[in-house]
């Protein structure tokens, strides 16, 4: 599945949800299902603090693609966060930059990445494309060594 | 007679709302409160039909406007019954008051080595006003701390209060713990040493009676906003002896006498410190406020808030592994607690979606986090339009985010 692929799949196991509750606790359930963080990266090095609750986030490069991995204190926090490593995890820095991330508004968290939310995940996501950025640069530069 | 809770709801139309079709459970009045129709009116009235600048002009709008806003400062002085209209500042809010007498008073009295007490239960608007303050002149910032009820440790000024303490800045009332604290006596003990008391009253004025000339305090602030009145807008009050001393702490139209190159004059007090064009409709329109209060009945309101304060401790703690974080037994109606090893943030996002308005975090109190070692609280905060039912809905949602959660 390719990312976008992955995008309307998220959105389409949310089309279920009638309540806002169900949603919540199908978000409980991913932050439950997300393992925790390496304890080497639950550091202020990887940490995004958002005031309110905390996200770890760790990337590296393996094989052309995009490695996450990331967590959070508050657990629907941390079920988005698991949603997001879903839709952007292993894949390539071009795919990851190309691409628009509609699936928060589809599934009706946007407000969850507003920056008056200060729950670190938009600085999250914007940490990620960063991330994404750096690792594509680092490749141009060494297809022209 | 009790309150008529019904008729006082009728009052605030943004009350009858839905919020994700279900009925709007506002317990976060210690951010801010809602406005009643009378003050809506009064500041559409405003816009509509009376704006004009105050103070400088010759024409009739501006003449009626005048009179409205030195209306406004003595219904102000009369609710805190200070001695006279000069005592009165109208500021941005409680932030804006305090940092004004920070600097102002700072200018004037503070110095190298000199020490200013404030306590470990501030808001972080009556404590970083002071750390810079003590920056500018190298003066020490002291702390009064609590106890883990939340109350005020007050044996402790004997030995916290020096020859160098030159102010005291205390809350009134806590806005994370809920704590009332015993400004008498602090004031007493501080006035023994000629030492002058701040109070923000920020969380206080909307509870209970507030009487500046009792209390004896020499300044008192507070915001509109908090006190169902505008935002934008609040009051310092301070004792005249003392203002008359105090240098102006901005520079502007209005709180001049006369304006040369050579130098300038300053105007006699309240104006000194009112430079520029003020939220004169803002002082309008917290003066709607308080007439609205105390239409409802002051006494009246402290009577109910008393009942609901009652009944909100006998439910919170019927619910397993809530754990409250101010137990002092003179209280205002605001409760910080935790549940289990929940996430506020969590708890928050849960209640909202059933429609209650709560906040969670640190309530820019984070000293007061750090004395627990926790990073936030869930805080209900209510005033005198929330209900047993509304409290009952309240439990019921953390009965039901506790399920969801663990």
């Amino acid at each position: 599945m390719n990312l976008n692929e992955t995008q309307k799949d998220i959105a389409e196991e949310f089309s279920v949800f009638e309540d806002w509750l169900d949603r919540y606790n199908y978000l409980i359930e991913l932050g439950n299902d997300l393992p925790e963080i390496d304890p080497q990266y639950r550091t202020n090095e990887y940490l995004i603090n958002g005031c309110q609750s905390k996200v770890w986030l760790h990337a590296e490069l393996k094989d052309g693609k995009v490695e996450f991995k990331a967590d959070s204190d508050a657990i629907i926090v941390k079920g988005i966060v698991a949603l997001l490593v879903k839709v952007l995890n292993g894949r390539t820095p071009d795919e990851i930059l190309e691409n628009e991330l509609h699936f928060i508004d589809d599934i009706g968290l946007r407000q969850n990445l507003s920056p008056t939310r200060s729950n670190g995940l938009l600085a999250m996501v914007k940490k990620m494309r960063l991330y994404a950025l750096a690792y594509q640069a680092k490749s141009k530069q060494n297809q022209r060594k | 007679m009790g309150l008529n809770i019904h008729q006082i709801r009728n009052d605030f139309p943004i009350l009858r709302q839905q919020v994700y079709k279900k009925p709007l459970v506002y317990l976060d009045n210690g951010a801010t409160t809602h406005k009643p129709k009378v003050v809506i009116d009064t500041i559409k009235d405003l816009q509509e039909l009376h704006n004009s600048s105050i103070h400088r002009g010759i024409h009739y709008l501006s003449e009626q406007m005048t009179i409205r806003y030195e209306e406004a400062r003595e219904t102000v002085r009369d609710f805190i019954n200070a001695a006279s209209t000069s005592e009165i500042i109208f500021t941005s809010g409680a932030t804006g008051s305090i940092n004004a007498v920070a600097f102002s008073f700072g200018e004037k009295y503070v110095g190298e080595g000199d020490e200013i007490l404030i306590s470990e239960m501030e808001h972080h608007s009556n404590i970083v006003p002071w750390q810079m303050l003590c920056e500018r002149k190298g003066a020490i910032l002291k702390v009064i701390p609590f106890n883990n009820r939340g109350e005020l440790m007050i044996e402790t000024l004997d030995t916290l209060l020096t020859r160098r303490t030159r102010i005291i800045a205390l809350t009134h009332a806590s806005n994370s713990l809920g704590t009332i604290t015993p400004v008498k006596e602090v004031i007493r003990r501080a006035h023994e040493r000629d030492i002058p008391v701040l109070l923000d009253g920020a969380q206080m004025v909307q509870h209970g009676e507030v009487d500046v000339r009792e209390l004896d305090c020499d300044f008192y602030v507070f915001s509109s906003h908090k006190i169902f009145g505008p935002t934008g807008s609040g009051v310092l009050y301070g004792k005249e002896a003392i203002l008359e001393e105090l240098p102006p702490y901005q520079g502007g139209g209005d709180m001049v006498e006369e304006v040369t190159f050579d130098g300038t004059t300053y105007n006699t007090l309240p104006f000194k410190f009112e430079a520029g064009t003020t939220n004169f409709m803002g002082a309008i329109g917290l003066a709607s406020a308080i007439d609205y209060i105390r239409s409802v009945g002051i006494a009246e309101i402290k009577q109910y808030e008393e009942e609901l304060i009652g009944y909100t401790l006998h439910k919170l703690k019927g619910i397993d592994g809530m754990t409250l974080f101010g137990t002092a037994k003179d209280r205002i109606s605001v409760f910080s607690f935790l549940l289990d090893n929940i996430h506020p943030y969590d708890a928050g996002m849960i209640l909202d979606k059933m429609g209650i308005a709560v906040r969670t975090g640190t309530h820019c109190t984070q000293p007061v986090m750090d004395h627990f070692g926790i990073s936030g609280t869930i805080r209900a905060s209510l005033v005198f339009y929330n209900t047993k039912e509304e409290v009952d809905m309240l439990i019921e949602g953390l009965e039901r985010t506790k399920q969801m959660l663990t």
